[in-house]
């Protein structure tokens, strides 16, 4: 029996087979540092915006402060204007090629998967990036959390097929 | 200058900046701002047991896991040179709270009075710092990303799905936290 895959994943991009933005460029490995120095970027701005604090997240799911919520409404503010602008002017990337977007469809998973999510968010205090922030902050404890995570990862890879989608 | 830079960022420097980080991967590689697929690759690189969602070419998707490098790298860096080494100030409503579960020491980014090596030989301490992650690693990769990839990156393309998946990210947090944290942490 042919199973059709569909890609639900909204930040994997090179799974897209029939991405008609194919024509993507090979780079050498070491390319990949500019991704390090964005990271470091990122790392640097979540800790410094206190993202990562167990506590804001506490805070903000008991609607005790605005500062969550402002930080995650003004990236977003900011992100839709980016986008907009990239997509109106055609801006290409530094190496020439045109940004591709693409819109996912709707599927169960987004609700599901984004409860759970949400609980664990909660219950640890981190989202995915701020887990790995933290481990460089020094709490090196949270290294159990993100081999769990990976493990949850992984079971959802294995019982993928009979989830609800 | 640097005084400036070790003081807590307030929310609309912050939360801007991180916005910027969509255009930035965009126009440096094409890459859309993500985390938590990081996670998936790891997966596939160190034991992907024959498992269908792990075949597939991981390489290509390294540049995710050097950016997730570089945020660790970035986690040292903040707590190293740019910080003040104050605690963060958090409202005092959900400090007398937390204090009646016996946390007490806010002086961390983490609570150090349940996470801790110790603790994880607790009931406690195991399903907030294990169950939580499990769930973190499960529920993002079922919802197809994270809080960067669907609530930073998707809506800032304006996508459907990620509003879905971001209003169920709340609504997971607000019941866990509202409703559920309080049994669990008086464990």
């Amino acid at each position: 029996m042919q199973v059709k895959e569909t890609n639900t994943d909204f930040e994997v991009r090179s799974l897209d087979s029939s991405c008609p933005n194919s024509s993507e460029l090979t780079h050498p490995w070491w390319y990949n540092f500019k991704y390090l120095l964005a990271g470091i970027l990122f790392g640097v701005i979540l800790t410094k915006a206190e993202v990562i604090s167990w506590f804001r997240i506490q805070e903000m799911f008991r609607l005790q402060s605005f500062h969550m919520f402002g930080i995650i409404g003004s990236a977003v503010v900011v992100g839709v204007i980016s986008v907009f602008i990239i997509k109106k002017y055609k801006i290409k990337t530094i190496y020439g090629e045109e940004v591709h977007f693409e819109d996912k469809p709707f599927n169960k998973g987004l609700v599901i998967g984004g409860l759970l999510f949400g609980f664990g968010w909660a219950m640890t205090g981190a989202c995915p990036g701020p887990l790995f922030a933290t481990i460089g902050t020094g709490a090196t404890v949270v290294i159990v959390t993100l081999v769990s995570a990976i493990a949850g990862t992984w079971v959802y890879g294995l019982l993928r097929e009979k989830l609800p989608h | 200058m640097t005084e400036w830079l070790q003081k807590p960022w307030p929310w609309y420097v912050a939360g801007p900046l991180i916005g910027l980080m969509v255009p930035l991967l965009l126009l440096i590689g094409n890459k859309r701002l993500g985390i938590s697929s990081s996670l998936r690759h790891i997966c596939a690189a160190c034991l992907p047991a024959k498992i269908p969602f792990f075949q597939y070419n991981w390489k290509k998707e390294a540049w995710n896991l050097f950016l997730v490098a570089g945020v660790l790298i970035g986690g040292y860096v903040a707590a190293n040179f740019l910080s003040s080494h104050e605690p963060v100030l958090v409202n005092e409503k959900l400090l007398s709270e937390l204090q009646q579960y016996g946390i007490t020491n806010h002086d961390g980014l983490v609570p150090t009075d349940i996470f801790n090596w110790p603790a994880l030989l607790t009931i406690k301490g195991l399903l907030l710092m294990v169950a939580g992650g499990f769930l973190v690693g499960f529920g993002t990769r079922y919802a197809g990303g994270c809080t960067s990839g669907h609530s930073i990156m998707g809506l800032s393309n304006l996508q459907l799905s990620s509003l879905i998946a971001t209003c169920s990210f709340m609504a997971g947090g607000f019941i866990m936290a509202n409703l559920i944290m309080p049994f669990i942490l008086k464990l």
